[in-house]
């Protein structure tokens, strides 16, 4: 079971707002998911490796040079904004 | 032209001998849409000029008399969280409703430079999240065998369209059972590929170790026609493979068949029970051995599987900010939003639908400090050990036959007031995305005029001979 307090700093983490409503109703949700969840504690995994990809060999990396983009799509991009300037995305002020 | 006897090969003979062009078949196709799919609902998007100008190049290449590309004039629906350039692409989230793709997926990429006709975009659940199209962000996609039951999730769109006769064959994503589950509800073949077989350029994100891309077809012929069109190393894609076109001959006599104990659970519908049983006498007639595996760690598939999902899923759709793309509350008058935090709890508050909420905040609660090795990190272990069980049991047999779904499709509303009976959905077919090997869920019989269908499993990038022992049931 986790509590109100918990979903309430869970939601903000995840950048959702919830209502007192939806809190409640999130909880009993969660709760019941995440108390199926902890059969996984009835196996012992202290010498397994974790499994995050299964392809191991994979060569994820790669220099850090930008590709250069048709200019028309580059303004598509911008237009796609909700909020823009010139050819920039406009966000609320973060510093008072 | 009856739409329902077409296939992949059956329209290209059509096409040179001129029975009909590229555009009659397309316009046949965007007729029927327009007559059936108000019941069926498995569209958000007509692409029909798109279609048009594509049918129009094939007619071009027929009449010039030149070599016709393996998928011209095939029409073709795709899931709506893969990328067609200048299309909408909404993943059924009120977040991305107005959404444009600026490029195409690799996929569709491909099967455009080989002549397939693209008609439209298909219903899913929200982000691929579900497994009856029921979290759609827009309408609820009905089973065209009954149109009071869910036609499976979260391809749903694509299967309902493959089943009803509104396209020919169409993509899908699979990342928990997402192709093969609505495929064996909707009674038509759906394929799982390898992980890396398809690049995954241009699919929306949801779980990036999982998701895969595929074909939902009318036949296993098509299926690896489709996926022949779609499979290969593509540098845009760091996690692709290239997959070699193996030769599938082989004798029926020589095959290994296992089947897993833990797969015939109690409660499992009885109906699917002996039509998978009776599939499984059906090859061991023909020669096959057919033996008994376990796959211990079965019971545990189900948290690890959706704890992996909801983790990676949790990082994934933290773009959706409100500030790039997509629905926003930035210039909303009516709940000003006074700071950048609130611009984005607005957005998502209102942007996604409750599904979507619940993965996130799960994936979010299961990366948390202090809680990141109870869940996450466990997840990943347990992981392991389901991989290991089907590399034990692939050095004693060649392919593995399971149940596709515990029970055919069931009717609209009986799982969402519990959102872990819904969870519950996938439990025989998550296992092969952890453990990222091919698998195909082939129709086998109607138990109440409801599909039931099979999935084959097999050792990683034999797609080839999964399907070529799909054919026998068909």
């Amino acid at each position: 079971m986790i509590t109100k307090e918990q979903v309430r700093h869970i939601a903000k983490l995840a950048r959702i707002e919830l209502s007192e409503k939806e809190l409640k109703k999130f909880q009993r949700e969660l709760s019941s998911i995440l108390d199926y969840f902890d059969i996984l504690k009835k196996i012992d995994t202290e010498k397994v490796e974790p499994t995050f990809h299964i392809e191991k060999k994979i060569k994820v990396m790669r220099e850090d040079i930008a590709d250069s983009e048709d200019p028309k799509v580059v303004d598509k991009i911008i237009e796609a904004a909700p909020d823009k300037k010139e050819k920039y995305f406009k966000v609320k002020a973060i510093l008072q | 032209m009856e739409l329902r006897e077409l296939t992949i090969t059956k329209v290209r003979e059509s096409l040179l001998k001129k029975k009909f062009s590229s555009l009659e078949l397309t316009r046949a196709y965007l007729d029927k849409i327009r007559k059936d799919d108000k019941e069926i609902s498995a569209f958000l998007t007509i692409t029909e000029e798109l279609a048009v100008e594509q049918a129009k190049r094939v007619d071009d290449l027929i009449s010039k008399g030149a070599k016709l590309p393996i998928l011209a004039g095939v029409p073709i629906a795709v899931k709506d969280n893969i990328l067609v350039k200048g299309v909408r692409a909404t993943c059924a989230s009120k977040i991305l409703e107005n959404y444009t793709a600026l490029y195409d997926a690799t996929c569709i990429r491909k099967i455009k430079d080989l002549g397939a006709v693209i008609l439209g975009k298909t219903n899913l659940d929200e982000f691929a999240m579900g497994a009856s199209t029921e979290y759609s962000g827009f309408f609820p996609t009905k089973n065209p065998y009954d149109k009071e039951r869910v036609p499976g999730g979260s391809s749903g769109g694509s299967a309902a369209a493959v089943a009803g006769d509104l396209c020919l064959a169409s993509l899908g994503s699979d990342t928990g059972g997402s192709i093969r589950q609505p495929a064996c509800f909707c009674g038509v073949v759906g394929l799982k590929p390898t992980y890396g077989a398809v690049s995954r350029y241009g699919l929306v994100a949801f779980a990036s170790s999982l998701d895969q891309i595929g074909p939902i077809t009318k036949t296993a012929e098509d299926a690896r026609i489709i996926f022949e069109s779609i499979c290969g190393k593509d540098e845009k894609d760091p996690t692709s493979v290239e997959s070699k076109i193996q030769n599938t001959k082989f004798k029926i006599q020589n095959l290994r068949i296992g089947v897993p104990k833990e797969y015939f659970i109690k409660g499992m519908d009885k109906g699917v029970e002996e039509a998978v049983k009776k599939a499984i006498g059906e090859i061991e007639e023909r020669g096959a051995k057919v033996i008994e595996i376990s796959l211990p760690h079965t019971e545990y598939v189900i948290p690890t599987y959706y704890l992996i999902a909801v983790s990676e899923a949790s990082a994934n759709l933290a773009r959706y900010d409100g500030i790039k793309y997509g629905y926003s509350k930035v210039k909303s008058q009516i709940s000003k939003a006074k700071s950048l935090l609130e611009v984005y709890l607005k957005t998502r508050a209102e942007g996604f639908g409750d599904e979507v909420k619940r993965r996130i905040m799960l994936g979010t609660y299961a990366l948390s400090a202090g809680y990141y090795d109870a869940y996450y990190l466990k997840a990943e272990k347990v992981r392991t050990l389901i991989k290991q069980d089907f590399e034990r049991a692939f050095k004693k047999v060649d392919l593995v036959f399971t149940p596709v779904s515990p029970t055919p499709a069931f009717k609209f509303g009986q799982r969402t007031k519990d959102p872990l009976s819904m969870y519950l959905a996938d439990i025989f077919t998550s296992s092969v995305n952890l453990a990222g090997l091919p698998a195909v869920s082939v129709p086998i019989a109607n138990k109440n005029n409801l599909p039931v269908g099979l999935q084959i499993i097999g050792k990683p990038l034999e797609e080839n001979k999964i399907l070529e022992i799909a054919k026998i049931y068909e």
